[in-house]
């Protein structure tokens, strides 16, 4: 009895998880990545949706097999009987059907990824930097000489926006640069985001973009990606650390060419 | 090696308390005491769960007692921002050392290999106690640290650095609380090195006559494997923990890089590398979490063949897949840093292996399901509990196909989509599996047996439970539900909160449900129905004991000699459907 | 606890032998007691002990593996690597333990005549074995020796990535290395009991520990000549 119920049970819990997936919903909430705002963005949500097909059908063949076999065995007490062919076929077939999976979705996915990681920024990106520290992200733009001042951790002055702890009497470039608690940037146009840890780790997501990157003390590390839709989107950090992290966000606001332009000769301005 | 047994006598029989029941070197007390430990750290631990479920959707509600534990953290029971993220890191601290590692490996471990192969105690009973009592130093050093005046750390079980090398100035909860972490986790660690050690040489050297290593059960295949595992992997966690310590004590630099200004304090330390730390913890970190389902694989493969009345299709290929899994297990701890700044072409390195782990899990998936078919199997708690393994290993190493592939790890990284994965594959489906071992060797462990009926209640509020729980965890992860969060504050984080409510509640039912456990394991154990020496009438050696539980050396001044494999069911024999190893008979036609 | 001093019975003479059954492997072969053992050693299992010790001995090499992978990974992290000065008293510890390793090996073979019954009293063995102790004892202090010439040069633990991991790597050795000088300890207090006397395997475990501490310097030192 309880063989068969337990049965019934894995088949009916298999079915009932693949809902929301197909449904996108979940006790009324929209459960599923928003739409893609980016250039490479699409080959990587195709990639997932390959995945879940293929994971989603193993699941479910899977349990439903389960519980199927369950009902068969639960209780029998008659000939035992073996699985035609014995290990040797569902061995194949597990090397052959994963392994083929495997390489496949290895081969392809490594395409979206070259695209975000392999190749540098272009050229004429717009090199903006960003800055992650407990708990919050602040940006930074070259201004117009074009030039990013240094960086001097032990001139960081919070109370004063001095969130980069430039040197502006001493260090020439570091006079225009442009300071900001938001990210802006202009659609269509290739950002080249340079980004530099403070204190402890954190880590840079934007769900619309499609991009996440560690930020590691010490390191330079940098991410690239174009913007295809104007509007704001959120920022978050998801790397743990400290109390603010649940927090610690910010906004990047992709605005038009124009709009952009003026903006930032607004900020020049201040 | 030869197949004879070194036969040692290790010590007589105890007579003082002390040495009965506390300083024991006896394998099969030492046993309980892991359990006992496991059941102490895997209660807290899911009350610690409960607690961030309740505050995560409902972060005003005070918690009754909580505020006694920690003014500072909790006042007036309200878990503070940093509180939840140290009460976070003990739940995953407890659960992966002191539960997952504990139960499955060093507790049924201890108890049954000794007797699976025929010998009377492990290989070196006295470092068998020392690596108990060094667990129970590390669990209590552990726990010491919800009592320091800075609270238990907050970065998490996975201590990265520098938030966990720093010190104070990276906020509360990184005080002495972090270091009593890393001591912990460093004593721990001894003590499974000293663990395996003896599992490995007891395996290798201390089998009776006639049981020959491919006559060994499955379970104790596990369970060498496993330790071959352990030995190799806590063995480098040791010195990370060593050079953490350093790192936030001696001002030593391994993990800070220089110019870092942590709230206004300029860090005197240079040149560190925080990647260096999750290398160094990673290459630990997978493993582990084989070190974690290898023995429950073990351990349910065993009992389904009993249950089944039938041996599995091919038990080398569910061995061969074990040591497959182990060695694969330490190409892959790259899969946990594809975003973490490291070379982004060794991503694609990292994740090859990562995708072929797949082929033997899923060939022991297959075996499993294949064995099933067309035998007989015996509907109790143990094989309930097994077949429920199946579902759940299934179910939590499908999402594991996403996290392979580094571009869709972009999204799904430090999402809940992760968390899911974990808790459904190693959490849920390595406790299904010590929940199968107990209902399983409850009988042989007390001489008598759980109660069935509560068991099957168990079973099935389990499962479903636990699927009400982690499913939804996925569908978060999809919608981009950020990990390690206290509070869903953001835009896109707020519309998903009734998710998190349908999984509270899911939670704290599941959690209600294991208190049925608890229940008929100690009703049972003074109160269970006698239980015959083999009541599940299995093969193995362990059931051949002469007493239920076994007299102090095992088999009662008897040198076994085994004749068979441990998988001579469904053949005509005096004894019915089935030949003990044990026994000299032949196998007639299969009925 | 068996404490007879004759060798216990095989398990051959014991029980009688195996039916071939399902697929068992050869003929039985038996833990058979050294026939050159007397009585101060008894050998009723040598196995656990040698499979332990270099079951241990792999555990202790990882450790020191991920140590040297530590190293590296420092090294190229940043650029604030500044060769040390090795202190020339390590080369002297360095022979010291060789010579106790080789002491040992000595001492061995003399309890080895020993058992034989080819040497006449336990005195000359024991000065071995003293011997082998007395030149670790050398190498410890030979190597806090080290740890004070580097304070001098004002290298302490944190003053930089070269000194962290000399006295890392050093300090993690010596501690190894007491530990062995406590198994030595053991051996040759049990070499001279009659109630507890010295098993071969334990004798035997002992040494390859000895030997490995002194395999592990040379190579611990190579590392932190080439690198430091």
């Amino acid at each position: 009895m309880s063989g068969k119920l337990f049965a019934v049970v894995v088949i009916l819990i298999a079915l009932a998880s693949a809902v929301p997936i197909v449904t996108h919903t979940f006790m009324g909430a929209t459960v599923a990545p928003p739409p893609d705002i980016s250039t490479h963005g699409a080959e990587i949500d195709k990639q997932m949706d390959e995945t879940m097909i293929e994971a989603g059908l193993s699941f479910l063949a899977a349990q439903i097999v389960l519980g199927i076999f369950v009902w068969g065995a639960a209780g029998a007490k008659g000939k035992l009987k073996n699985f035609p062919g014995g290990a040797k076929y569902l061995i194949l077939a597990a090397i052959l059907l994963v392994g083929a999976e495997a390489i496949a979705l290895g081969a392809i996915g490594s395409k979206a990824w070259a695209k975000v990681y392999f190749q540098p920024a272009s050229a004429d990106a717009l090199p903006i930097q960003v800055q992650a520290g407990q708990f919050a992200f602040y940006f930074r733009y070259a201004g117009p000489d074009g030039k990013f001042g240094a960086l001097h951790p032990e001139k960081i002055d919070e109370g004063n926006s001095n969130f980069f702890g430039l040197d502006p009497e001493n260090d020439i470039p570091a006079r225009d640069d442009i300071q900001s608690g938001e990210l802006v940037v202009p659609v269509n146009k290739e950002i080249h985001l340079m980004m530099h840890a403070k204190d402890v780790g954190h880590s840079f997501y934007v769900r619309e973009l499609r991009i996440q990157q560690d930020f590691v003390p010490g390191l330079d590390l940098s991410l690239h990606f174009t913007a295809t839709k104007i509007g704001k989107y959120e920022i978050v950090c998801t790397q743990l650390c400290g109390l603010g992290h649940y927090n610690m966000k910010a906004y990047i606001n992709v605005m038009s060419q124009d709009d952009f332009n003026a903006w930032l000769k607004s900020q020049s301005n201040t | 090696m030869s197949e004879a047994s070194a036969h040692v006598v290790h010590h007589g029989p105890p007579t003082s308390f002390i040495r009965k029941h506390v300083f024991s070197l006896d394998h099969k007390v030492i046993g309980k005491q892991y359990y006992a430990l496991a059941l102490v750290a895997v209660f807290t631990g899911m009350v610690l769960s409960w607690i961030m479920r309740i505050h995560l959707v409902w972060p005003n509600a005070p918690i009754p007692l909580l505020g006694l534990l920690s003014k500072v953290g909790a006042p007036g029971g309200i878990v503070t921002p940093e509180y939840y993220l140290s009460l976070m890191t003990m739940h995953g601290t407890l659960m992966v050392f002191f539960v997952l590692t504990n139960a499955p490996f060093a507790a049924f471990g201890n108890y049954f290999l000794p007797i699976q192969i025929g010998a009377e105690d492990m290989a070196f009973p006295r470092f068998n106690m020392m690596s108990f009592w060094t667990t129970f130093i590390a669990f209590c050093i552990l726990v010491a640290a919800f009592f320091v005046p800075d609270g238990p750390p907050l970065s998490g079980w996975t201590a990265y650095a520098p938030l966990s090398a720093i010190g104070k100035d990276t906020g509360p909860g990184e005080g002495l609380g972090q270091t009593l972490w890393a001591l912990s986790i460093f004593v721990f660690c001894i003590a499974s090195l000293l663990g395996s050690l003896n599992f490995i040489a007891t395996t290798l050297d201390l089998r009776t006559k006639g049981m020959t290593l491919a006559r060994m059960p499955i379970v104790s295949w596990a369970w060498f494997i496993t330790s071959c595992i352990a030995l190799l992997a806590f063995a480098v966690l040791l010195p990370a923990c060593l050079l953490l310590i350093l790192d936030r004590a001696a001002g030593t630099s391994f993990f800070i890089p220089s110019g870092l200004n942590v709230s206004d304090h300029l860090q005197p330390h240079q040149g560190g590398s925080p990647l260096l730390w999750q290398h160094l913890f990673w290459f630990f970190g997978h493993p582990e979490v084989y070190i974690a389902i290898l023995p429950a694989i073990g351990i349910v493969s065993h009992i389904l063949i009993c249950n089944m009345r039938k041996p599995m299709l091919s038990h080398k290929t569910i061995i061969y897949c074990m040591m497959g899994i182990g060695f694969l297990s330490y190409m892959v701890w790259g899969h946990h840093m594809f975003l973490s700044g490291m070379n982004p072409f060794s991503a694609l390195v990292f994740s090859f292996p990562t995708l072929m782990i797949t082929i033997p899990a899923t060939i022991m998936t297959l075996i499993w399901l294949g064995s099933l078919y067309g035998s007989n199997l015996r509907i109790n708690s143990a094989s309930l509990f097994s077949i429920g393994f199946i579902s759940m290993f299934v179910s939590g190493g499908v999402s594991g196909f996403f996290l392979a592939q580094p571009s869709i790890d972009i999204y799904l990284h430090a999402t809940y989509f992760v968390v899911g994965h974990f808790h459904m594959v190693m959490g849920v489906a390595a406790i299904m599996g010590v929940f199968a071992g107990t209902y399983f060797w409850f009988p042989k462990m007390t001489g008598r047996m759980m109660s069935e009926t509560l068991g099957k209640w168990h079973f099935f509020f389990t499962l479903i439970g636990t699927y009400a729980i982690f499913m939804p965890f996925h569908y978060l992860g999809l919608a981009g539900n950020v990990r390690r969060y206290s509070a869903f504050t953001d835009d896109f984080l707020v519309p998903l909160i009734p998710v998190h409510k349908f999984i509270t509640y899911a939670a704290l039912f599941t959690g209600a449900a294991q208190l049925i456990f608890i229940f008929n394991l100690i009703y049972s154990r003074f109160k269970g129905a006698p239980a015959p020496d083999n009541p599940w009438e299995c093969t193995s050696l362990e059931w051949s004991t002469p007493s239920s539980p076994p007299p102090f050396d095992n088999f009662g001044g008897q040198h076994l000699v085994v004749y068979h494999d441990p998988h001579q069911y469904g053949v005509k024999s005096s004894t019915g459907d089935y030949l003990m190893q044990t026994s000299p008979e032949r196998a007639g036609e299969t009925p | 606890m068996a404490t007879t001093l004759q060798p216990p019975q095989t398990e051959a003479e014991r029980q009688p032998r195996s039916h071939s059954g399902t697929g068992s492997g050869g003929g039985f072969h038996g833990s058979v007691p050294d026939r050159r053992s007397l009585p101060a050693v008894k050998d009723s299992s040598g196995e656990p002990t040698r499979t332990g010790i270099w079951v241990g001995l792999s555990a202790i090499a990882m450790m020191f593996a991920a140590l040297t992978s530590a190293l590296y990974v420092r090294e190229g992290a940043a650029t604030d690597w500044h060769h040390i000065v090795l202190p020339p008293i390590l080369w002297f510890n360095t022979l010291a333990l060789i010579a106790s390793s080789i002491a040992l090996e000595v001492a061995r073979r003399r309890i080895a005549a020993f058992m034989r019954g080819q040497e006449g009293n336990r005195s000359v063995p024991m000065l071995w074995l003293q011997i082998t102790m007395l030149l670790g004892l050398v190498f410890v202090v030979g190597q806090y020796l080290a740890w004070l010439n580097l304070r001098s040069q004002g290298l302490y633990l944190p003053t930089n990535p070269n000194s962290s991991f000399f006295y890392v790597f050093t300090g993690v050795h010596v501690l190894h290395v007491l530990g062995g000088l406590g198994g030595l300890t053991r051996v040759m207090l049990k070499f001279h009991s009659t109630t507890n006397p010295l098993r071969r395997s334990t004798l035997d475990a002992t040494s390859y520990y000895w030997h490995f501490m002194g395999m592990l310097w040379i190579y611990l030192l190579f590392v932190l000549w080439m690198k430091l």
